[in-house]
């Protein structure tokens, strides 16, 4: 390969720029939204679902023992109690969470365009495998 | 000679609060509990002590990670479930909010540089993050039926890892004098500018089947204790598949941000993840990284490397006596 075509493989492609802009945005709103959460979390700005005693007292016991004892949601139950200061917290966690499928969706157009059918399928079983972890359906126990 | 003399013995300093740190992290911010009057759960102490104690515990161990070349995660989980007293599903789930934190801040500059390879993160990631979701869901279902299981199999990994740590030799730019079928079939090759001596350095990869087999295990051990798994990717990229050191560390990195975002999903989907204590530790060991890259240019990455070791052995070592109920290292 040529100096100049050897220079112009080790460039990115488009799309792996504007995954890792998107990135980069995203990781430090969810680092914002931690802090500014947080904040309102330990200074009881807004009152949380768990009392902060109940915390220290169930922290050492099972998962299962913990949300039974302190009725604290699992699976997406946190929507419901944004209106308090502890799962208010769970907005910068999912946005760190879910930043990486939408990064794919975004590589998606530049395989789709360039005919690479490998890359697009393997995007695409990306896409699903962590929608699916996201969905809840797997293993979402509970009490 | 005299500030020189100073130095040495601030080093000295330094890497003796570094070892107490790491080795007893209550003992270093001078902290005691009565032992046997204490409730069980850390309740003895007003809630905030654990968040700040956290968040400068994670804070050393962001910089240590960093000067050591290893993940957050795989110092984390170790460390805290020794010697906190949070249940390991919690200690997991934090960990990998921790792991996959540190990856997706560690993204954006891997991949503009192009050191990380999305031609070969995209299908080691699909293998990897597939079955980081069935390692988590096996290291819950074990943790239901014994957590002590969970302690002792998270002991023997951990002294695996610091033997992994002290022998691998990894080599800078292995030589792959053919690719394989499956290599190059999905395109598994590229280049990449070394800034050290400013050439362009044209790779490709060799044994890609048995490397892609082994993220299967990969996969499944970074779910299952909630580790990120930088500690494995990184010799069977190069070692196994031959990829130069560099592109192996950086899409290594960028690897952990998928992998373990499917099985973070998993820990917080099952209520793994407490606020109160997660939140410290993310924000902790993330400045504590942006101060180790500082660090980097004035530390001796060596020692405290071979400093890590020990603390992973003996942390190590603490979980499969913990698990198996021993209890010789107290």
């Amino acid at each position: 390969m040529s100096e100049k075509s050897l220079s112009e493989a080790a460039r990115p492609m488009p799309e792996q720029i504007t995954y890792a802009n998107l990135l980069f945005l995203a990781v430090w709103v969810s680092i914002l939204l931690m802090f500014l959460t947080y904040f309102i979390y330990v200074t009881g700005i807004m009152k949380p679902h768990v009392p902060m005693e109940a915390v220290l007292q169930n922290w050492s016991l099972s998962v299962n023992d913990y949300l039974h004892n302190t009725d604290a949601p699992h699976g997406w139950g946190w929507l419901r109690l944004l209106n308090s200061g502890d799962y208010l917290n769970f907005i910068g966690v999912a946005v760190l969470a879910l930043i990486t499928i939408l990064c794919y969706l975004v590589l998606l157009p530049g395989y789709i365009r360039g005919k690479d059918r490998i890359y697009t399928l393997i995007c695409v079983l990306e896409v699903l495998v962590l929608s699916l972890a996201a969905s809840g359906i797997l293993g979402s126990g509970g009490h | 000679m005299m500030v020189e003399v100073f130095l040495r013995k601030v080093r000295f300093l330094l890497a003796w609060v570094l070892v107490l740190a790491l080795s007893h992290p209550q003992a270093a911010f001078a902290v005691h509990e009565a032992a046997g009057t204490a409730p069980s759960g850390g309740a003895a102490h007003t809630w905030w002590f654990w968040p700040i104690i956290l968040f400068f515990f994670c804070f050393v161990l962001g910089v240590i990670a960093v000067l050591a070349g290893v993940g957050g995660g795989v110092l984390f989980v170790p460390l805290v479930s020794g010697f906190f007293p949070f249940h390991i599903d919690f200690v997991r789930g934090a960990g990998l909010m921790v792991a996959l934190a540190g990856a997706l801040a560690a993204g954006p500059g891997l991949l503009r540089r192009n050191l990380a390879s999305l031609r070969l993160a995209l299908p080691v990631a699909l293998i990897a993050s597939a079955c980081s979701i069935a390692g988590a869901m096996l290291g819950l279902y074990l943790s239901r039926l014994n957590p002590n299981l969970i302690q002792v199999c998270l002991g023997a990994t951990i002294c695996g890892i610091s033997l992994l740590l002290l022998f691998s030799k990894n080599t800078d730019k292995p030589v792959v004098k053919k690719q394989d079928a499956i290599g190059l079939a999905l395109g598994i090759s590229g280049v990449y500018r070394d800034e050290a001596t400013k050439e362009l350095v044209e790779w490709k990869t060799h044994r890609t089947l048995p490397g892609l087999i082994l993220f299967i295990f990969i996969g499944v051990l970074a779910g299952m204790f909630g580790l990120g798994a930088g500690w494995a990717n990184v010799p069977v990229l190069n070692l196994v598949m031959g990829v130069p050191l560099k592109i192996s560390v950086a899409t290594s990195k960028f690897l952990l941000s998928i992998t373990d975002t499917s099985a973070a999903w998993i820990y917080v989907n099952n209520g793994c993840v407490i606020p109160l204590m997660a939140i410290p530790s993310i924000v902790g060991l993330m400045f504590g990284s942006l101060v180790g890259v500082r660090l980097l240019a004035v530390a001796k990455p060596k020692f405290i490397r071979y400093m890590v070791i020990g603390v992973l052995m003996f942390s190590g070592l603490k979980a499969l006596d913990k698990g198996l109920g021993l209890r010789l290292l107290g």
